[in-house]
């Protein structure tokens, strides 16, 4: 069995363009995923994270412009047509997004909006659609399944529309899952209960996921790797445990110190100094380097490259907290 | 609510204190061991109207809650959606009306020849949660806490002052920031905003609910650590509602658990967050997300959603999901007792003699 | 453990804080992005010189607008002496067209302008005290919705009698529902803001909520809502005077030149479509402006 990596990006970057704007969203972002893999885009508001992921199925508005190579499953998806493109969404990749009311069609029923889906993409009679609708609404576990194909959306709570939604993207055996903070927005005891789902659909199907995140917790309980960004750009990857337990980014460490967590109780928390950065008036140098405690001046003179910092680890910086020769 | 035609004027300034001062607080009025707040049997149930405006059923969004705030203490406030929490936030600072139930502020009751709307409203103010409808998109940060000050008969040129110098107690430069409008602040400032329009009245309790929910993790810390500086600043005494666990961990010193509309556990952060007694509490802490790759979550701490707070279950309203449940739980409603010191829980199986077989072995067993 | 609270993470960190350059109040943003609008400059500038010839029409006009002469009846535009010719009893054109656009442009914006205050203000009170309030308003202000309101104005001027008063009354009560509508479903939803809850918290009264949070974020939707009204009011009230309800001869008023020139429309066309051409040009001046103020106040700076 080949075991190509099932999402292959190269120097990604994705520019906003209109008359209002024009502002470099994503900027020479690279890297590979495997079959079973979950890799973690872990970042606060205008990252670039929701961006990256998008990029992928090419789901941008039309004032974006991406530039560098993304290959899904093998295809080049930067070149596609809109026709070809379809082919895509569905099949190789689907997507779960926060509110699911937005991915869910009001008007119609959750069995006819699966059961509609497979009959495009598999070419399948409506009923052979219909019962594997079914199968998929127990898969995510939906008590009384055959009843809620025929409900809709509004009258389902808010966990079970998260699971319906993830049976809609799941319709049609891609090889890989994108996950836009899917859980934000939910109760913490449904939250678990779908990040559990989640784990363990795709450990049994084998998907390659990405999870879009801003809560380090997220990142801990569904990632293999774990990648941070931050104005646009990674600035750290590795693996979740490396990352998490010995951060190599001063940004990544910021944010674990921010975090606030059962040890931290009474104690005042170690904020990052300053604000989330303007995309459109960047520093020449490190874009973090302003907020950094351990700025000098060589972070000024140019944006520092993604440089290895230990095994599978890399760090976008000049003077990281974990030394390559500290590489177990 | 109406604005009391009363044009007594706010005499006083911030009164700063050095955090090693013990003097007492000059609006105190029962020592330090009188509640600031007691609340007993607050109700209130919203109405479902059918087609043609006939009342329906009803949305029992908060049923017969009792709790304590003590002074100085933060009391964190937990549940998911449909609890009641921000419900009762409302409730407390009257803007919405209650069904029944008392608010006693530091021993005078609210209404009924005890305080005035308006004074509850000097003693007790609210920050919201951030979002571009927190703050009037018309107005400017000043104007935006002036009119609170105003309304209580500050002359405009001291109302401007008293709003420049709680910009200044949040951190944000009023050279800066006092003539700029919402859409010219990052969130993080944004909410800086907010809680500088909650203590311009120089309030004794701040109601804060979801405050830093909207914000980016960086940012959180940021504002987190400054109301912890607030509050020892100003003597305040804070009501922390948030559906975020670690953050109420954080700030919290008691903990108050609600679940559709009742109070199920209230104790010390602690206890409640290492050995909760009610079973939901115990579900809920255990649903947090580890903060530790190696040690993740196994099973399903509570399966199902939280149910709808239009019917809720006969008796206990969690037995529907709880593991524990047996007959009793179905016909008796537990009510909120003392089962330690200062912790107090509202389960069958915790309470001594209640007819639940655990009650029962606790009995046996002490 | 220091005195200060941190102050120096937000401001003093001189990239820390979001470089947003001042971009001032509300109309100021609004009248910015309205001037950025090529259209809509086009648009103001053809209102700005119909509003002003029309203001100045005494010093402007060319000849007295009710000097009749009988032998210089419907002479063609570019005549020597009538640039744009003169009507079936000799008058001149322009002059007429320049005194018309008085009346009729004060007859679409005048009914405007009141149903504006009236609307608004009952609009504003029902959206923000709701329930029974809300209920008692609206439902009055629906049967008079229910009219079609071209009809409701011709019904209205017919029991009041023909007229350019009575006509701007029937207008203005035309005009009140649907601004009173607009205003109400704005207020509702401002009133739901945290921000006017918030307002709610510091004890104030119901008055100085609505008029110090609440109209200012109200009146923009409802001006917008109210300057399209004026192309049609303009139509309406030109309308009016078409059928005979409105201006009276030998008033000049667009619509009645309509009239009156629509036994020359086989003779002397362009003469007969003149006043209809100015009514157009008004109208969707007024109708693309207020679609560049909708989108103005849409962007977020």
């Amino acid at each position: 069995m080949p075991h190509d990596p099932v999402v292959e990006v190269s120097d990604l970057s994705v520019r906003f363009v209109n008359r209002d704007l024009d502002l470099q969203v994503v900027d020479g972002v690279s890297f590979s995923l495997a079959a079973g893999e979950v890799l973690c885009l872990l970042g606060e508001s205008g990252s670039g994270k929701s961006v990256t992921m998008r990029a992928l199925l090419r789901l941008l508005p039309d004032y974006a412009r991406i530039g560098g190579k993304i290959r899904l499953a093998g295809k080049d998806v930067t070149t596609m047509t809109d026709r070809q493109l379809e082919a895509v969404r569905g099949p190789v990749g689907a997507m779960i997004f926060q509110e699911p009311m937005t991915a869910l069609d009001p008007v119609f029923t959750i069995g006819t909006q699966i059961s509609e889906t497979i009959v495009s993409h598999e070419g399948v009679s409506y009923r052979q659609a219909r019962k594997r609708s079914l199968e998929l609404l127990e898969m995510v576990q939906i008590p009384s399944a055959e009843r809620r194909l025929d409900s809709y959306p509004h009258e389902l709570s808010g966990g079970l529309r998260q699971r319906a939604m993830i049976a809609l993207a799941l319709s049609c055996r891609p090889s890989l899952l994108l996950a836009d903070e899917p859980t934000t927005a939910l109760d913490a005891t449904v939250q678990i209960q779908i990040l559990l789902l989640i784990r363990s659909l795709q450990r049994e199907l084998g998907m390659a996921t990405i999870f879009v995140t801003h809560d380090i917790g997220v990142a801990c309980e569904v990632a293999d790797r774990v990648s941070v960004m931050y104005a646009g750009r990674f600035v750290e990857t590795g693996d979740v445990a490396d990352v998490i337990g010995r951060p190599a980014h001063p940004y990544t460490a910021g944010l674990l110190g921010s975090t606030v967590h059962a040890e931290s109780r009474g104690q005042r928390l170690a904020s990052i100094q300053g604000g989330p950065p303007d995309l459109a008036d960047l520093p020449a140098g490190c874009s973090f380097g302003p907020r950094c405690s351990r700025h000098h001046a060589a972070c000024d003179a140019g944006i520092p490259a993604l440089e290895p910092v230990g095994e599978a680890r890399m760090a976008r910086c000049l003077r990281p907290l974990v030394m390559a020769a500290e590489a177990v | 609510m109406t604005d009391i035609d009363n044009r007594e004027p706010v005499s006083r300034d911030f009164d700063l204190r050095e955090p090693d001062t013990r003097e007492p607080d000059s609006r105190d009025r029962g020592g330090p061991r009188q509640p600031i707040l007691s609340v007993r049997g607050l109700r209130k149930y919203f109405p479902l109207r059918g087609p043609l405006g006939t009342i329906n059923a009803h949305v029992q969004a908060v049923d017969g809650v009792n709790f304590d705030v003590m002074k100085g203490e933060t009391l964190g406030v937990v549940g998911e959606s449909g609890c009641g929490k921000s419900t009762t936030a409302r409730l407390l600072m009257r803007l919405i009306e209650p069904d029944a139930g008392s608010i006693v502020l530091d021993g005078d009751p609210i209404g009924h020849g005890g305080i005035t709307l308006r004074e509850l409203r000097r003693n007790m103010q609210m920050v919201f949660q951030d979002s571009y409808a927190s703050l009037n998109p018309r107005h400017t940060a000043t104007e935006e806490i002036t009119f609170g000050l105003r309304v209580h008969g500050m002359s405009s040129a001291k109302a401007r002052d008293q709003a420049l110098a709680s910009l200044r107690l949040v951190g944000l430069d009023p050279t800066v920031f006092a003539d700029r409008y919402p859409h010219e602040m990052s969130g993080g400032q944004r909410q800086r905003v907010n809680v500088a329009r909650g203590i311009a009245l120089n309030p004794r309790v701040l109601i804060l609910d979801e405050s830093v929910s909207a914000l980016d993790k960086s940012v959180q810390a940021q504002v987190l650590n400054l109301l912890a500086d607030l509050k020892e600043r100003l003597n305040l005494t804070y009501v922390f509602i948030s559906h975020d666990l670690n953050v109420v961990h954080h700030v919290s010193d008691r903990v108050l658990v609600m679940y559709l509309g009742k109070v199920v556990e209230l104790g010390p952060v602690d206890r409640i967050y290492r050995a909760a007694a009610h079973p939901y509490t115990r579900a809920l802490f255990a649903s947090r997300l580890s903060m530790n790759p190696a040690v993740r979550v196994g099973a399903v701490p509570l399966a199902g959603d939280p149910p709808n707070p239009v019917r809720p279950p006969s008796g206990c309203r969690f037995r529907t999901r709880c593991t524990m449940a047996e007959a009793v739980c179905a016909v008796v409603e537990p009510v909120l007792s003392d089962i330690a010191d200062a912790h107090q829980a509202a389960c069958h199986a915790v309470i001594p003699g209640s007819g639940h077989s655990q009650a029962e072995a606790i009995a046996r067993a002490a | 453990m220091s005195a200060t609270v941190e102050t120096g993470n937000v401001a003093s960190t001189p990239r820390a804080a979001p470089k947003r350059r001042k971009t001032g109040g509300f109309w100021r943003r609004v009248a910015r992005h309205v001037m950025r609008d090529k259209l809509a400059l086009v648009c103001t500038v053809v209102l700005a010189l119909i509003a002003l010839s029309a203001i100045f029409a005494p010093w402007v006009a060319p000849a007295d607008p009710y000097k009749t002469s009988m032998i210089r009846r419907l002479l063609p535009p570019l005549s020597p002496n009538y640039i744009l010719g003169t009507d079936e009893l000799g008058r001149d054109m322009l002059s007429r067209l320049l005194y018309g656009g008085r009346v009729s442009l004060a007859m679409g914006i005048s009914p405007v302008i009141l149903a504006t205050l009236i609307g608004g203000a009952l609009g504003v009170t029902a959206g923000y005290f709701g329930r029974h309030v809300n209920m008692a308003i609206m439902r009055v202000v629906d049967v008079f919705y229910a009219f079609p309101s071209v009809l409701l104005a011709v019904a209205m001027a017919g029991v009041l009698g023909a007229g350019i008063f009575n006509s701007l009354i029937s207008l203005t009560l035309v005009f009140i529902p649907p601004i009173a509508r607009v205003a109400e479903a704005v207020t509702t939803q401002v009133r739901n803001q945290d921000y006017v809850e918030a307002a709610r918290a510091t004890g104030a009264s119901a008055p100085r909520i609505i008029v110090q949070h609440v109209l200012a974020n109200v009146t923009g939707p409802i001006l917008t809502y109210a300057s399209s009204l004026v192309s049609i009011a303009i139509i309406i009230s030109s309308g009016l005077s078409f059928l005979g309800l409105g201006a009276a001869p030998p008033i000049a008023d667009w619509g009645l030149m309509l009239n009156t020139l629509r036994q020359a429309i086989y003779v002397a066309p362009i003469n007969a479509v003149l006043p209809g051409a100015m009514i157009f040009a008004a109208s969707v001046s007024f109708n693309l402006l207020s679609d560049s103020l909708r989108t103005a106040m849409d962007v977020r700076a």
